[in-house]
């Protein structure tokens, strides 16, 4: 186990070494990376200023140790747009996204369990088939379509909830329903297959066996069970919606990190996008190790493959 | 005793519509969906016989005309125009040619890429095995799309851009599952004739092991088109994937904001339901592929 955990501690550290790597020299090899650090519209006299700042001219592996070493400490630089703090920006929109993925979370789980379960019980029947279809369609439409479609219906046309900003539970509805609706999909993929497997397993059968009635058999026996790798998978998916919220946020206007990486991009504020991708890059290779110590620590199989 | 006469009735006789349908889809071929594609694909390859007007160049005084149908529309501009006045259906007509380019090309290079370092990694093992799957691990563990749209926004705004994009950051799937196929095939009997007929280890690479992987790395190519599809979507959408004025759907939905709250519904509407029907089709077609090509991969 101990060797399992360093291993895995050793991969993330890879990532995240691979990630920032790629950031830093992509910079360098696309442009002048003072053209990136400096305001649109930079003059010849602050190109210099900038270059000696962040001392650009000094060798690459220098000029990355330094990188890095800023880095984390949360030293990103300023926001040329907001004029602050990036790291402190950052942080300040994280409660907004954290919010959104949360009530995005609790859509996909309210939706996708009980239709996974309705499927797995109702196995090739009617509701199976549409529980598939429907399914097929969340993974088949892209978030911020799922997004438009919804403004247009419910703002423009019928007028009842706002179409962008934030502030009541109303102004929650639609994000999270756009965020959540891929999400709902893949937990009702889940639960079925995974309620499948628990309802052929031998203490379903004795439960049956013991003449105890479907509904508990089902609600008390099999569903527990089956519940755990929906709500494993759970965790990680709150951390990807986090961080893949950029297109939801984009089209409601909500003020989380991912609107804030898209004013990024849109203002060329170099030092939000790049704090952005690190952090975002960050939370999910952490995620993903604590995931798998997790399921080797649940599963011992885990722990012993190669 | 009619009772009793319809419980004993056969399994298969009492499947319901939907649970025939649905056994018939994984049975049979998809013939809707490889439709779809095969239009989608024509209309691409002949946009410019097709299309009635042109796609870049509009008409300010016709701007957010309605679909024929609707009043305000004219024959002329079938699905309307845009905020431009271009008219929609030869920019949808246009667009299809760019997410069929960076849908299929994007794919390819992935595919080409993952393929080959799985072969191998798969092949050689020991110390490249170990750096190749090190590296394929650390790749799988960030986020895919910021990572894109980070790069995306590094580079400038490309169709050539956002293919080498895609592919860079796609091809981490086929690596990990072909290099797992590798691993079995490697030590099946007529390979190891191969290397006691003295081949070379690129011989035996290319000559006996690729046939044997080539039909894994389809049907992931298959599954991947639709979530390529929408990933350029995601990045023209964003500003940050094709260009303006250059049509693509993606793009389209982005401009389609504009005419939104003044209820200009088409321009919303049809660029999503094109970039839809691609990705189900695509997604119908690969699940299909997978049970009949490779039974391994079933439970993906």
């Amino acid at each position: 186990m101990k060797r399992f955990v360093l291993k895995r501690i050793g991969l993330a550290l890879l990532s995240l070494f691979l990630l920032s790597l790629t950031i830093f020299f992509l910079i360098r090899i696309t442009g002048d990376p003072a053209v990136l650090l400096a305001e649109p519209g930079a003059s010849k006299a602050d190109l210099d200023a900038i270059r000696t700042q962040f001392g650009l001219d000094r060798p690459l592996w220098v000029q990355y140790w330094s990188f890095i070493t800023h880095a984390l400490r949360g030293d990103f630089g300023q926001s040329f747009y907001y004029r602050t703090d990036v790291f402190e920006l950052y942080m300040s929109r994280l409660p907004a996204s954290l919010l959104l993925a949360a009530a995005a979370m609790a859509f996909s789980l309210l939706l996708g369990i009980p239709t996974g379960i309705i499927a797995a019980v109702r196995v090739n029947k009617w509701w199976d088939s549409a529980g598939k279809m429907f399914a097929l369609l969340g993974l088949s439409m892209p978030s911020f379509w799922v997004g438009l479609i919804m403004i247009l219906f419910f703002s423009v046309y019928l007028g009842w909830l706002p179409s962008s900003g934030s502030g009541t539970i109303l102004h929650l509805v639609m994000p999270s329903i756009a965020l959540g609706w891929v999400f709902a999909a893949y937990n009702m993929r889940l639960t079925r297959s995974s309620m499948l497997e628990v309802l052929g397993s031998e203490y379903v059968k004795l439960a049956r066996l013991k003449g105890l009635p479907e509904a508990l058999v089902i609600g008390k026996h099999a569903f527990k069970n089956a519940l755990i790798p929906v709500i494993t998978l759970a965790g990680i998916n709150l951390v990807i919606m986090v961080n893949t919220a950029i297109v939801v946020e984009t089209v409601f206007a909500w003020p989380g990190v991912g609107r804030l990486l898209f004013e990024g991009i849109s203002f060329r504020d170099f030092p939000v996008v790049q704090a952005n991708i690190l952090m975002a890059g960050t939370m999910i290779v952490v995620t993903n190790l604590l995931v798998d110590i997790l399921y080797a620590f649940i599963d011992p199989r885990i722990r012993f493959e190669r | 005793m009619n009772g009793s006469a319809a419980h004993s009735r056969p399994v298969a006789a009492t499947l319901s519509f939907a649970g025939r349908l649905a056994a018939f889809r994984t049975e049979g071929f998809p013939h809707i969906p490889v439709l779809i594609i095969l239009t989608v694909v024509l209309v691409a390859i002949f946009a410019n016989v097709i299309a009635p007007h042109n796609p870049e160049v509009g008409v300010l005084g016709d701007r957010f005309r309605p679909p024929a149908w609707q009043v305000g529309g004219t024959l002329d501009h079938l699905l309307g125009t845009d905020h431009l006045g271009r008219d929609v259906l030869s920019r949808l007509i246009f667009g299809a040619r760019v997410s069929i380019i960076v849908g299929f090309t994007a794919v390819i290079f992935a595919g080409l890429l993952g393929t080959t370092l799985g072969i191998i990694s798969g092949y050689l093992g020991r110390w490249v095995d170990q750096v190749i799957m090190r590296i394929t691990d650390a790749w799988l563990a960030l986020p895919v799309l910021v990572f894109a749209i980070f790069l995306a926004a590094i580079v400038g705004p490309s169709v050539s851009n956002i293919i080498i994009i895609l592919a860079a950051v796609f091809w981490t799937r086929y690596a990990r599952i072909i290099r797992g196929e590798v691993l079995s095939i490697r030590e099946r009997d007529f390979v190891r004739l191969a290397v006691v007929a003295g081949c070379s280890k690129w011989t035996i690479m290319r000559r006996h092991i690729l046939p044997n992987v080539v039909n894994t790395a389809i049907v992931l190519g298959t599954l991947q088109l639709g979530v390529v599809i929408i990933a350029e979507a995601t990045l023209s959408f964003l500003g940050v994937g094709v260009p303006p004025p250059q049509p693509a759907w993606g793009l389209m939905l982005a401009d389609g904001k504009k005419g939104m709250m003044a209820g200009y519904w088409w321009l919303t509407v049809l660029p999503g339901s094109c970039i839809m029907l691609m990705v189900l089709s695509a997604n119908l077609l690969g699940d299909w592929l997978r049970v009949k090509l490779d039974p391994q991969l079933r439970q993906l």
